[in-house]
């Protein structure tokens, strides 16, 4: 134990199987938490290498190490704060060049590097051949061969991570690369001025400051400026005075002559080292007479129609036992604590506050297991990349990008879908603005809980027409969702769309091990995250309307009633009478007390308050508490309007006596109906959905959209109604 | 010169040599990571059911670019 541990960074483009090794070197010994101050994902894992521990660290797949995007700003932080004692950067070597690139930038930094040549399965089945050797001595890196999928190389990736990290020591030695005759000057006097000045002294080597100025980096600028305003300055000037003087001479900008060498360099290696098939070069690869039928015009747009078509009907198809078989098991657990408790707050608290708020997460992680398994395969085979490419001129138009199409499907694009697996699949959009704004629309679609109510509302107002009013509500979530993206893309979102420029990865078959290490790290996450909060919410609902109880003599007054209703059954009953009728009158003298209670709770005066608020929406008392408690789960809406129209307990499966209610309910007329269907579209999130929003964009855009959703929502509801009541 | 032509009204399936890339800022620095500079030779491989975004091989992989990002990309045949 006294061996100090490694740490070993895991450096990579995206699609390099760079996942695929550190699930192979570190097994089920990771961890996954997120990077300082950015919602991108941060895997730690451990592995052993002889007697030593190592810390394996998994950086953001990243092109480059500018700071554009949070992946390669959190990539970068980490090589200079935390300082690695090696990184081990992953390249796909069968598209060698473009994955040097990443590679020589962060050798400019001077990090130990060691690098793994991945997928030499693929480079030689191509005919290709990479001289390991030679890449060696070129780069001054150690090189291995590794094959990531079959677990080849492991060792020898870990064994030459070590030797180069005792070797060096923790010295780092950058590499110096010629950027001609227009740079190459300017940078050495940069140099001089960093290293006078002390600008990241220690942390990064000076020359490689003034390459960051020379494209125009703010971060190292800001950096710059605090170390001294003087010398900030004067490199600055020296920046502008070299773009100028490029501009004029060139017609170009100095990030573009820096790119140009750095590739240059690589070609210069690449050259020596990748020997191109003699006559195949031209040959079609498999993947590409795949795409040929797969990205064609029409048979393209068929085939994905059907993929998520098949997608859908898998998860909720297949999800729907265990989902059915949890939801029993919670039931039954009630039931049984119901049985087995004497009658009083506690036993309420445990029953319909924890046992039915637990149950109600737990009851949505099957599902969540089945999506991300095949939402994973998806996209571990390259097939996302090429849904994104077909659609993504459908979804620009409104602001969104191609690969939105999963999460608003997964929804309740069609209906029956769930947001919070919905909102978790918009990580694979790379694109922060077009995530915010898919994330943030995704939850109007017609989700598994929301379509009773629809079918309850259609029932009542228009019998026989459940089918059409469906498919009315779901169309209508998609317009809505998507204007609402466009408008939040021209306004809070608002800014130029993330470049499209995205690999087209070839198409592989995924591992079945990644598939479930990925598969179970979402579905825990889920369960430890939204557990403890959704625990705390259903709770909180519970007592809203639990409390304050109705005084003790009004409830006397209720008990009296059933009792006096209950003893005449009996009666009946011993004069060997038909007492099905005396019987109901015993269930309405109950209703009509768990009425009066719900009325007399929180949540009830709450609605009542509202109702002056929510009368140019048509929407009465019960309605009013029916919304707040489908703040908890969406299914609760009909539950509690049941129990607010003195019904008792209605059946979320089988709602006609509520519907029959509402149909003679002349204080609610048609037209609060269709604006209630509206509502319930467009308002707040489901509580399990915002704590899933707030995982994935934080808690600010979690509690925007619960504002913003709800406050639309209203609007959207006074106008229909109003509007259908001046038609009517 | 007069053979150049933006990447956009390439045709499909020739193989075009990069004469320049007109693209600043994110989008250009997007661009050149991919290893998309003056020299390299790509084609035109697809293009999406819409005619946008198009689908561009490079000698080692393949990428996307939407229209409006291709015509900064100035592109010759080559023979």
């Amino acid at each position: 134990m006294s061996e100090p541990r490694l740490t070993i960074g895991l450096a990579g483009n995206p699609n390099c199987g760079k996942t695929t090794l550190f699930n192979a070197l570190t097994g089920s010994h990771q961890h996954v938490g997120n990077w300082p101050g950015v919602t991108v994902e941060k895997k730690m894992g451990h592995a052993r290498h002889g007697e030593l521990e190592l810390d394996v660290v998994d950086l953001p797949g990243t092109y480059s190490l500018t700071a554009y995007s949070e992946e390669e700003k959190a990539a970068r932080r980490f090589l200079i704060e935390d300082r690695p004692a090696a990184v081990v950067d992953v390249l796909n070597a069968d598209a060698l060049e473009r994955n040097l690139y990443l590679a020589v930038q962060i050798m400019e930094l001077g990090v130990p590097v060691v690098l793994a040549l991945n997928m030499m399965d693929e480079v030689r089945k191509r005919g290709k051949d990479i001289d390991t050797g030679l890449l060696t001595r070129l780069t001054g890196c150690p090189a291995v061969e590794t094959v990531a999928r079959q677990g080849k190389g492991r060792r020898e990736i870990l064994e030459a991570a070590v030797n180069l990290a005792s070797e060096r020591a923790g010295a780092w030695i950058p590499l110096r690369i010629s950027y001609g005759p227009d740079l190459d000057p300017v940078l050495d006097e940069m140099e001089a001025i960093v290293e006078a000045n002390g600008i990241m002294a220690g942390k990064v080597p000076p020359r490689w400051v003034g390459l960051k100025y020379l494209e125009g980096d703010p971060g190292i600028m800001r950096r710059g400026r605090e170390a001294s305003d003087q010398a900030g300055e004067k490199l600055e000037k020296l920046t502008a005075k070299v773009a100028a003087h490029l501009k004029k001479t060139l017609g170009t900008t100095p990030d573009a002559i820096i790119a140009d060498y750095r590739y240059g360099y690589i070609a210069g290696i690449a050259r020596q080292v990748v020997r191109y098939p003699a006559v195949d070069q031209e040959r079609l690869r498999l993947s590409d007479h795949m795409d040929r039928v797969l990205t064609h015009q029409l048979a393209g747009p068929l085939v994905m129609a059907l993929v998520i078509y098949l997608l859908y009907i898998l998860t909720f198809a297949v999800g729907k036992v265990p989902m059915e078989a949890v939801q029993a098991a919670f039931a039954w657990l009630g039931k049984t604590l119901e049985a087995a408790m004497p009658e009083g707050q506690l036993r309420s608290l445990l029953v319909s506050g924890v046992i039915a708020g637990v149950g109600g997460v737990l009851g949505f992680v099957p599902l969540i297991m089945i999506m991300f398994f095949l939402l994973s395969a998806l996209e571990d085979t390259g097939y996302v990349a090429r849904m994104a490419y077909m659609l993504d001129r459908v979804f620009r138009i409104f602001g969104l990008h191609g690969t939105s199409v999963l999460p608003f499907i997964v929804s309740g694009g069609i209906a029956g879908g769930c947001a919070v697996p919905g909102v978790m699949a918009t990580r694979a959009l790379r694109s922060p603005k077009e995530k915010l704004a898919t994330l943030l629309t995704a939850p109007f679609m017609t989700c598994g809980a929301k379509v009773p109510v629809f079918l309850m509302l259609a029932a009542a107002f228009f019998p026989g027409k459940e089918a059409a009013v469906m498919s009315a509500v779901t169309l209508a979530a998609w317009v809505a969702a998507l204007c609402v993206a466009k408008l939040l893309r021209s306004t809070v979102v608002k800014g130029e769309s993330t470049p499209f420029v995205m690999e087209l990865p070839p198409y592989r078959m995924p591992t079945l091990r990644g598939l479930c290490i990925h598969t179970w790290e979402r579905s825990w996450e889920y369960m430890r995250k939204a557990g403890t909060i959704i625990l705390a919410i259903s709770v909180l609902i519970w007592a809203a309307m639990t409390f304050p109880q109705l005084p003790q003599e009004r409830a006397a007054a209720f008990d009296q009633r059933a009792e006096a209703a209950q003893a005449q059954v009996e009666e009946a009953k011993a004069q060997g009478l038909e007492s099905a009728a005396l019987e109901d009158a015993v269930k309405a003298a109950e209703a009509a007390k768990s009425e009066e209670a719900l009325r007399n709770s929180f949540a009830g005066r709450a609605g009542v308050a509202l109702e002056g608020l929510t009368a140019p929406a048509g929407f009465n008392w019960r309605v009013n508490i029916a919304l707040l408690g489908g703040f908890a789960a969406k299914e609760v809406i009909v539950s509690t309007l049941g129990t607010a129209y003195s019904l008792g307990e209605v059946d979320t499966k089988d709602a006609a006596p509520l519907s029959e209610m509402l149909a003679r309910d002349e204080s609610f007329p048609r037209a609060a109906g269709i604006a209630l269907i509206a509502f319930v579209i467009l308002y707040a999130p489901c509580s399990v959905t915002i704590v899933a929003m707030a995982k994935e964009a934080g808690w600010r855009w979690a509690l925007f959209s619960m504002g913003f959703n709800t406050a639309l929502a209203y609007v959207a509801a006074v106008v229909i109604f109003q509007a259908a009541r001046l038609l009517a | 010169m007069d053979s150049c032509l933006t990447l956009r009204r390439a045709q499909v399936n020739r193989k075009l040599r990069i004469c320049s890339i007109g693209a600043q800022g994110e989008l250009g620095r997007r661009i050149r990571d991919m290893g998309l500079i003056p020299g390299a030779e790509v084609t035109v491989v697809g293009k999406a059911p819409l005619k946008d975004p198009v689908a561009l091989r490079l000698r080692d992989f393949t990428l996307t670019l939407r229209n409006s990002e291709a015509d900064h990309i100035v592109v010759e045949e080559a023979e």
